[in-house]
């Protein structure tokens, strides 16, 4: 055996062991960010995976034109404020009778939520026969009573509801009364005081109109700034600069842009606060250096041969661009504004300071209605006290996460897809 | 000539006031060395480097990269339908001559040309034509074959399309189908037209440029190492088909290849460092080259 070989079987072995340990690390590594994940998943989907049912009592209703104090059953103004809370009072003393006590009265109502009363009104603004009739219905139960139904047996001695109110809840599922139903609300609400009215679609909808808003701006500025720089700009100290600054502005902390918002769009423009259009001006500032880096790296990514082919033929600059360097390099330019939207969805800090924090009840229409956007939505109901809370806003950020997710898949799918081989 | 008498002072000229050799970067600098030992730095061509019935013209061609200077006072005709070979060793300029020809060197910032460059009248470098109008007239086939990513039949249209070349649908698949029927390509792609001109072999893929090329009706076609990506099968095919091709076309070729040189052209044009040597009929380049640095070149003793 000679000396070399000798000295390599040697190092050889060493070499083995480093090579091991490297892997070693980088498994370590995965796992640890896999277990972070897993461990975040749990946690949110435990504790959010409830709020997407809520519980209903069923009661026996009767539209009595008395309680509800109606003197015409055609006159809408009449129909709109007449006593529907009324009409459950008396369906909930009727159910358990001899209650006496102011005290016992009020424990007795609150278990139904108060916003069982506006279904009624719905449903005899729907079908105005029903005036005097008694019918079998399904309501909201107040979000106490939610808790206690959905609590363990022990869990179920710590509850804040009285002895009376655990013994009706108790009648009711023993009677088998008491369900728990598909949260409508959570989808089609603005938020409330009421978490058992509370809904996402608000926030929803302001973060869609955001990010309708933030794409339209950002997409088209970013991406002609990006093919003026590539191709059109000369090459001296003053585009130097401008790129710079692009790659700094990437890096300015997003509440500076609220800051900026604030002072200008708001303060000089006088644009009203809260507003989805304003938000999206925002989140353009923010969003736009990551589509411009991006893009200009997609664009940087089409072969040179191609664009000599093309001007070998006679093709102006502008064709050159326009028929064969936007082809080739929007799936990666679609890919960072992907990311970037991504990245805006999940902002919150520069919304906060043009006064996207607002509490809300209705559901934004458009972009210059007030609004406010997911993560500030998840912001404001993580600060409640009530305890239904907790499981709304893990159930926003699995609404958040989804959207997310969705958002990414669809940028690798993009590039998976768009992307062409030369 | 006239014309010759000038040029060679200012060649003289320029010599005088050129940057120090050491400058230059290595490769050519060792190049340069081991001429200056056995031969006088060229400072005139030899050789014919002009024909009566010139299609392209030119005169005194200085190219500039930056600072750097990397065509020295080139002065050479290339006849109607005739074939021009440029030969020399690597980084000897002959690309960047090329590129004078149908202005691809506007394409890089630092690249400055003078000089007096013409086809027919035409005046190359006039501020007033657009580069658009030329390289319509001048075409260019690159060293590596770099179709489109689009099917067969868009690379081909692509020319006839953006210079309006073809109104009707008919007419454009006319253009299309006797392109690549020049291109000697049409039997083998007749069938897939709309698949995808990125799918083909290296050597299909390379007479897919030339069919592109011609499409638009060239009156002059430039090559620059056309083979050099492909395999001997595929070069042959290609320089078959230059030969068919001069008969209707002007072509310049740059090529390593010797053998292919003398193969191909008509006339061959020896470059070195960025100076043209000799220019004269191929066999006589070949056979009888009349100044040592050719003939170092021919034999193999450097390259
Ligand atoms: N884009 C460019 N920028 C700067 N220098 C260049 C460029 N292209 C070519 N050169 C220089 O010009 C000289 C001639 O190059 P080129 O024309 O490519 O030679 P050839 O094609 O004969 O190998 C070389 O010294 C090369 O370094
Ligand atoms: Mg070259």
């Amino acid at each position: 055996m000679s000396k070399t070989t000798e000295q390599v079987r040697k190092s050889l072995a060493k070499r083995y062991r480093a090579e091991k340990m490297f892997k070693a690390y980088g498994i370590a590594a995965i796992g640890f960010g896999l277990l972070a994940l897993v461990l975040l998943f749990t946690d949110i989907i435990g504790k959010g995976h409830s709020a997407f049912f809520e519980s209903y009592v069923q009661m026996e209703i009767t539209f009595d034109r008395d309680t509800l104090d109606i003197m015409d059953i055609n006159d809408d103004e009449e129909l709109n404020f007449a006593n529907y809370d009324g009409l459950i009072r008396d369906a909930l003393r009727a159910k358990f009778p001899g209650i006496e006590g102011r005290q016992e009265k009020r424990e007795l109502y609150g278990l139904v939520s108060t916003g069982a009363g506006y279904e009624l009104r719905d449903m005899l603004m729907e079908d105005r026969k029903l005036l005097g009739k008694t019918v079998t219905l399904w309501l909201l139960a107040d979000d106490d009573v939610d808790v206690f139904v959905k609590a363990g047996s022990d869990d179920r001695l710590e509850s804040r509801l009285s002895e009376n109110q655990k013994t009706w809840i108790e009648t009711f599922e023993a009677e088998g009364k008491l369900e728990l139903q598909w949260n409508k609300s959570l989808f089609t609400h603005g938020d409330s005081r009421e978490p058992e009215l509370a809904g996402i679609w608000g926030a929803v909808m302001g973060s869609l109109f955001t990010m309708i808003v933030t794409l339209l701006l950002s997409f088209p500025i970013g991406v002609a700034a990006a093919i003026y720089l590539e191709e059109f700009a000369p090459k001296n100290k003053f585009t130097d600069f401008i790129e710079v600054n692009i790659n700094n502005l990437a890096a300015v902390p997003s509440i500076i842009f609220g800051l900026l918002g604030l002072a200008v769009i708001i303060g000089l423009f006088g644009m009203p606060r809260s507003v989805p259009l304003v938000g999206g001006v925002v989140l353009t500032l923010m969003t736009l250096p990551t589509i411009i880096i991006s893009s200009r790296a997609a664009i940087k990514a089409v072969p040179p041969s191609i664009r000599q082919a093309a001007m070998g033929l006679g093709a102006s600059n502008m064709q050159v661009v326009l028929h064969h360097v936007l082809p080739l390099a929007l799936p990666g330019m679609l890919t960072g504004a992907i990311i970037g939207m991504a990245q805006a969805l999940g902002e919150t800090a520069p919304l906060l300071m043009i006064g996207m924090v607002a509490f809300i009840v209705d559901v934004p229409g458009g972009p210059l209605d007030p609004s406010t956007v997911l993560p500030v939505q998840i912001y404001l109901w993580a600060d409640s006290p009530e305890q239904s809370f907790v499981a709304l806003t893990s159930a926003a950020i699995m609404v958040l996460l989804t959207f997310l997710i969705a958002m990414n898949t669809l940028a690798v799918f993009l590039r998976k897809r768009l992307e062409r081989r030369w | 000539m006239s014309v010759n008498g000038a040029r060679i002072m200012d060649t003289a000229q320029k010599i005088d006031d050129k940057t120090p050799r050491n400058e230059t970067p290595a490769s050519q600098s060792e190049g340069e060395q081991a001429m200056d030992n056995t031969t006088r730095y060229p400072d005139q061509t030899v050789g014919n480097p002009f024909v009566d019935n010139a299609k392209m013209r030119m005169r005194d061609v200085d190219v500039f990269y930056g600072e750097k200077q990397a065509i020295h006072g080139v002065s050479l005709d290339i006849g109607k339908n005739e074939v021009v070979a440029l030969i020399g060793p690597s980084g000897c300029g002959k690309s960047t001559f090329l590129r004078c020809l149908n202005r691809m060197n506007d394409t890089i910032d630092i690249c400055q040309v003078k000089g007096n460059l013409h086809l027919e009248d035409q005046d190359l470098y006039d501020p007033k034509l657009d580069v658009v109008e030329l390289r319509a007239r001048v075409g260019m086939v690159f060293q590596k074959p770099n179709p489109f990513p689009k099917s067969i039949y868009d690379n081909v249209a692509y020319g006839p399309r953006i210079h309006g070349l073809a109104n009707k649908k008919y007419d454009l698949d006319e253009i299309v189908e006797t392109s690549l029927q020049k291109a000697g390509l049409w039997n083998e792609v007749k069938d897939r037209l709309h698949s995808p001109g990125t799918g083909l072999s290296g050597g299909q893929q390379q007479r897919l440029c030339i069919a592109r090329t011609i499409a638009v009706s060239p009156e002059v076609v430039l090559m620059d190492e056309p083979c050099s990506a492909l395999d001997p099968i595929a070069t042959a095919k290609i320089e078959e088909l230059i030969a068919e091709l001069s008969e209707s076309y002007t072509i310049a070729i740059v090529t390593h290849s010797m053998q292919q040189a003398a193969r191909v052209s008509n006339r061959t044009a020896y470059f070195h460092l960025g100076r043209l040597v000799e220019m004269n009929d191929t066999e006589t380049v070949f056979t009888k080259p009349e100044h040592d640095l050719t003939e170092a070149y021919i034999t193999g003793r450097f390259g």
